[in-house]
């Protein structure tokens, strides 16, 4: 069944890709095939291989219950989040914090995870900052 | 010889202090990230180019540590296949076959020599193969025009999949996405922005470092929170090594397959879209053929941990050859190195050895230093990497995430680029879920400007007369190479398939 859906929605990704390519203004600068035919191309390879998926699926995946994708959602949030928050409150603290979120995610123990996510934040710091010269993240207190 | 004098002056150019040390640091980083499981050289290198960038760092100083960082994880794979059973990375999953069952008899002191002397001849050797086929290969690369670059990147997507993807359709669906995605941006030859939707960010296009970190590093990361892998951890009681010298006996009882594996290792690693996870499987493959008499290989036969071991370092110096001449890459971490050269303003290609020899030569010096460098390492010094493999991934997967974040954030300093890195990781996760090989989307990332533009070039040149794609023989030929390396895994792919045991890994 993964592969069906997955193939309508190739479908439909190289439907919306050749009409965004329809959309393409022309310039007065032009060579022989212009800036849509290669898209063209390669809209029809998707279209293509995405009916391939349709007509002859192969055995789905093992889709993970429900419950670790809610994880992998969540997880994908609070990087974003992280993504956010680095430039507001600076390299140390978020990082830290998303670094204990994850290893906490992955199985260690909740004080172990916090720790961690401390020395991995600080250790790039040091390393990557410190000894590199590397710019990261300032926040309010200038790290 | 030509190839010689050049080499040479590569030797001076790889001979200074600061060389020397990123070679040293680059392999003994490379060895730890090969013997992570869960770090494979394509989502090692990945992390740490942005870095090598951000640290402006010079293009063959760059170069010099990456590749010392490549050559290392396909050293490093091996220590994880012998002791634990898991592949370091994916070349190395042949090597548990035999490595494993040797260190079950307290022979892994002795697997683990031995491999390290078999990955430093395939690696040494294939590096002299780089040295005089390269150049050879540059000469028919001047002839290209257009309209055979274009037929050479169609060639390099055509036979990328039929080897890593088990459906042909997968591997040309993933090649079109990357294709796609290249195209997000203003049009370099009209100045029209395509598929931009008004978002000014995109006007640059998808940077393609953000593209690779996201796919192959922070998916991993998905992938190990999808499975929660907090109780895999490496168990410290099984890490006993013995003495770390192979008896000479065993040596000469290996030799032989190990000249046989380099060659056929370096033959996989330089034809498109193989690359080290073929060339370790045919050597194993073919030395169990040749040399099992009696039934001991997978009960723990040193040719059967020598084999693959030269293999797929010897494919690892092959990749680098089309890589290198002409642009193409073979494999997902020479993809990767490409990546670097094009972040850095250099066009791989026949006019990389004629503008900047200095780079080519430079780095094949390098690579035969950080050979020998990989050597001590990898023997005497092996029992230090065997430490590195108990940190467990709850701890490990974090950092390689949060480093991921610092090198695209020391490119760009921006947010956006964060955000689409993220979901590149998601993409990535869902594609591996679905069995589509990521190396096509990297390449089609990487390449897709490159092939439009010598599509039109050669559609200018013709003006409009699509014919002009099959008018010379060297472009006829490389057509008929595409269809037959597409079409061919279709008939016969089930004979000559690496068999995928473990989805744990992207590319090599």
């Amino acid at each position: 069944m993964g592969d069906r859906i997955f193939g309508i929605i190739g479908l439909l990704l190289a439907g919306f890709y050749a009409w965004r390519g329809t959309l393409i203004q022309e310039s007065f600068i032009q060579d022989p095939v212009g800036p849509k035919a290669f898209p063209f191309i390669i809209a029809g390879v998707l279209a293509l291989s995405s009916l391939v998926f349709v007509l002859k699926p192969d055995p789905a995946p093992d889709w993970p219950a429900a419950g670790r994708i809610f994880e992998i959602a969540v997880s994908v949030a609070m990087l974003i989040a992280y993504a956010l928050a680095l430039p507001e409150a600076g390299f140390v603290l978020s990082t830290a914090v998303a670094a204990s979120y994850l290893s906490w995610r992955l199985g260690a123990a909740p004080l172990h995870s916090i720790i961690a996510g401390i020395a991995i934040a600080v250790g790039i710091y040091v390393v990557f900052h410190l000894i590199l010269g590397l710019s990261l993240a300032r926040g309010p207190w200038g790290f | 010889m030509d190839a010689l004098s050049s080499l040479v002056d590569g030797f001076a150019v790889a001979l200074t202090l600061q060389n020397l040390l990123l070679a040293l640091l680059g392999c003994f980083l490379g060895t730890i990230i090969g013997a992570l499981p869960g770090l494979g050289p394509s989502n090692g290198v990945a992390i740490l180019i942005p870095l090598a960038f951000t640290l402006g760092l010079p293009a063959t100083p760059a170069l010099i540590l990456l590749t010392s960082v490549y050559y290392g994880a396909m050293y490093g794979g091996r220590i994880s296949s012998i002791l634990l059973n898991i592949p370091g990375d994916e070349p190395a999953l042949m090597t548990t076959l035999d490595g494993y069952p040797m260190a079950k008899q307290g022979r892994a002191g002795e697997a683990l020599a031995l491999s390290g002397i078999a990955s430093f001849v395939g690696a040494f050797f294939a590096t002299w193969g780089l040295v005089f086929l390269a150049p050879q290969l540059v000469k028919v690369a001047l002839l290209f025009g257009p309209a055979e670059y274009f037929a050479l990147f169609t060639l390099a997507f055509a036979t990328l999949g039929g080897i890593s993807s088990r459906n042909q359709a997968k591997a040309a669906f993933a090649a079109a996405l990357g294709l796609g995605i290249a195209t997000i941006g203003v049009d370099g030859q009209t100045g029209v922005p395509r598929f931009s939707f008004g978002e000014v960010h995109l006007y640059d296009g998808i940077d393609f470092l953000v593209a690779i970190v996201g796919l192959f590093a922070l998916s991993e990361v998905f992938v190990f929170l999808e499975n929660h892998h907090g109780a895999s951890d490496a168990d410290s009681s099984k890490m006993k090594i013995g003495r770390v010298t192979p008896p000479l006996k065993m040596l000469r009882e290996t030799s032989g397959a190990m000249a046989r594996s380099t060659v056929l290792g370096f033959i996989a690693g330089v034809l498109p879209g193989a690359g080290a996870s073929l060339g370790s499987f045919m050597a194993y493959s073919v030395e169990k053929r040749l040399s099992d008499k009696n039934g001991t290989f997978g009960k723990g036969d040193p040719r059967g941990v020598a084999a693959p071991e030269a293999g797929n370092n010897a494919a690892a110096g092959g990749a680098l050859v089309p890589m290198l001449a002409l642009g193409v890459p073979g494999s997902g971490t020479t993809a990767v190195l490409l990546a670097m050269l094009l972040a850095l303003n250099i066009t791989p290609g026949p006019l990389l050895f004629q503008q900047n020899p200095d780079v080519v030569w430079g780095l094949i010096a390098a690579l035969f230093i950080g050979n020998f460098m990989l050597l001590l390492m990898n023997i005497p010094m092996v029992s230090l990497f065997v430490r590195v493999l108990l940190i467990p991934p709850k701890y490990l997967m974090p950092a390689v995430a949060m480093i991921s974040f610092v090198g695209i954030y020391g490119i760009s300093g921006s947010t956006f680029d964060l955000m689409v890195m993220v979901i590149f990781g998601v993409l990535g996760w869902v594609l591996r879920k679905l069995d589509v090989p990521l190396v096509p989307v990297i390449l089609g990332v990487l390449l897709g400007d490159q092939m439009e533009k010598n599509l039109r070039r050669a559609m200018t040149i013709s003006d409009g007369d699509w014919t002009a794609l099959f008018h010379s023989p060297l472009a006829i030929g490389l057509w008929a190479f595409a269809i037959l390396g597409f079409v061919a895994p279709i008939l016969f792919g089930r004979f000559f398939r690496v068999k995928k045991r473990d989805e744990e890994f992207v590319g090599d």
